[in-house]
């Protein structure tokens, strides 16, 4: 078996032997019942789709991904485990890619766990199930750049608060800019381009136009794209960290 | 084989580990000795792979770490300081950890891990959790996780340290048993480790490689090498006989247990004389020892370090 699955299977285990695994998972399912159908208007709606469900995701995320990822590289590295890691026989990608791709696919369970939501929508009408696959892939992909995210920035840092405060601001930055409010508060002060440059790099922006069923090359690039973006800045960091 | 060239590692004004160059054989166990702080873990970190040297290179198995860093880290079990596992895991899931890491073969895998688990009598704790486990159970944990793939190059960081003495005895048989054909490292403070495993001694301080010895050639740099000591009752006339034997040089007497020790010139034996002239004197000696040298003696001398130079084997 190779390196990278041997970690993916080491760190899923760790969440399941530890409680983070059965408190995100409780906690997601239940947030993203309570957010769908009281703050979202799921029935006052009177529409056959998951759109209020989406809506939340990215505000679940916020909380939730960083608590998965902070203890990621922190802990090992205030526990010492990362040199016994480190000197087994396996490079840097292959770590880091395995611990991501453990908590990218847990979220992915925690997703697939949600399905009563689908049921239950499929029960009261006759939704397009296409656009809510869609919506669950562009959740997914979203979910995978937020832990890239966190995964980066525990390899910053021994303290598992500071990675967890990072990776929330850093998530909240990315979902607020390309928000038309964040938008006309700049106006006045920043050119117009910039702006609208920046507002490119907002993942509601990318993750909106998914769930809304259309399956655009350029919004699933932007999300491998930031992923692999924000895992080579950690395998540098990790790196960095070895010379200094 | 363990060759480092020139190791440095300075973190920022401090040098940790100063132009260190040693060569471990197969068949040597080498003890890096040290006072706390001198460099030992750092030098080994970067032996491992772990710390990237600031100059200087390490290579394991004629692999450089840098170069090639797989091949340097199949080729070494290495067990680090302190010896970190996974505590959330038992026993049996953090060696099949490293048993999937390493790649070992599902057949040698089995046969191996049974071999290590024994070997180390891990059989009772290994469903247990490694958090819940006593620090000897730990540091044996890590033990077997170092050798589990049988590597040609070991190199254990302070592998005693936390063990009661008969456990401390297993691990030295283990590392005994182990020693016939491999290469091994183990950096230690404890100079009875010393006697009971190497049988090649580099003592660094401030991260420099301070004298390179065998552990007798660094007994016979202490002034108790080839000393006699020996307690008799009213000993008082003895001591001015023996003072006029041509062969010694100095007389001590503990002020506390009243034993005499008897300092021989440079290079003269003195035992045979002093047993001589003690049965002419038909003194009652309850029992004379010849000393071989005393280890902390010379490491005190050496890593305090009044002349470095002279150090220098």
């Amino acid at each position: 078996m190779s390196p990278v699955n041997a970690v993916l299977r080491r760190e899923l285990r760790s969440y399941f032997v530890t409680p983070v695994a059965y408190v995100f998972l409780v906690i997601f399912l239940v947030l993203a019942g309570i957010l769908t159908f009281y703050a979202g208007d799921f029935y006052e709606r009177g529409q056959a789709d998951l759109q209020p469900f989406f809506t939340m995701h990215p505000w679940l995320y916020l909380i939730l991904v960083p608590a998965i990822t902070m203890r990621m590289w922190a802990e090992e590295a205030k526990g010492g485990t990362l040199e016994l890691l480190l000197t087994l026989p396996l490079t840097l990608w292959q770590a880091m890619l395995g611990k991501f791709l453990a908590a990218w696919l847990f979220i992915g369970l925690a997703l697939v766990l949600t399905f009563p939501i689908w049921i239950t929508v499929n029960y009261l009408g006759s939704p397009d199930n296409g656009v809510i696959l869609a919506g669950y892939l562009g959740s997914w992909l979203m979910a995978g750049s937020f832990v890239a995210i966190g995964a980066c920035l525990s390899a910053l840092t021994r303290s598992q608060v500071v990675a967890f405060i990072l990776t929330a601001l850093v998530c909240v930055l990315l979902i607020l800019v390309g928000q038309p409010q964040v938008q006309d508060f700049f106006s006045g002060t920043l050119p117009r381009k910039l702006i609208n440059a920046v507002a490119h790099l907002s993942m509601l922006r990318h993750f909106e136009a998914i769930a809304r069923g259309v399956l655009d090359t350029r919004d699933l690039v932007y999300f491998l794209l930031s992923m692999a973006g924000w895992l080579i800045a950690g395998v540098l960091l990790l790196d960095l960290k070895r010379t200094r | 084989m363990i060759e480092t060239d020139q190791l440095t590692r300075r973190y920022g004004n401090l040098t940790a580990v100063d132009a260190l160059s040693i060569r471990v054989e197969p068949g040597q166990v080498l003890g890096l000795l040290g006072p706390n702080g001198a460099g030992k873990s750092t030098a080994m970190r970067m032996i491992a792979g772990f710390l990237v040297p600031t100059s200087g290179t390490a290579r394991v198995c004629g692999h450089d770490v840098g170069r090639e860093p797989l091949q340097a880290k199949r080729a070494l079990g290495y067990l680090p300081e302190g010896a970190p596992s996974y505590g959330e895991m038992t026993v049996r899931e953090f060696l099949q950890f490293i048993v999937r890491m390493r790649g070992l073969g599902a057949e040698a895998a089995y046969r191996r891990y049974d071999a290590v688990v024994q070997q180390l009598q891990l059989e009772e704790v290994l469903e247990l959790c490694i958090d819940t486990l006593s620090k000897g159970l730990r540091r044996r944990v890590g033990l077997a996780q170092a050798i589990l793939h049988d590597p040609p190059v070991l190199m254990l960081d302070e592998p005693t340290d936390g063990l009661d003495p008969n456990q401390k005895h297993a691990v030295r048989q283990l590392i005994d048993v182990m020693a016939r054909d491999r290469t091994i490292l183990i950096s230690t403070h404890l100079l009875e480790e010393v006697h009971a495993l190497c049988n090649r001694v580099v003592i660094i301080a401030r991260g420099r490689l301070l004298a390179d010895a065998t552990p007798a050639e660094l007994e016979a740099r202490s002034r108790y090498h080839g000393a006699v000591s020996f307690s008799a009752p009213g000993s008082g006339m003895s001591q001015e006989m023996l003072g006029r034997l041509p062969q010694v040089a100095a007389i001590e007497v503990d002020p506390l247990d009243g034993r005499i020790t008897v300092f021989p010139k440079p290079g003269a034996r003195i035992l045979e004389p002093v047993e001589t002239l003690l049965r002419e004197q038909g003194l009652e000696v309850s029992e004379i020892q010849l000393e071989r040298g005393r280890l902390d003696e010379v490491f005190r001398q050496i890593t305090t370090g009044g002349d470095a130079a002279e150090g220098h084997a």
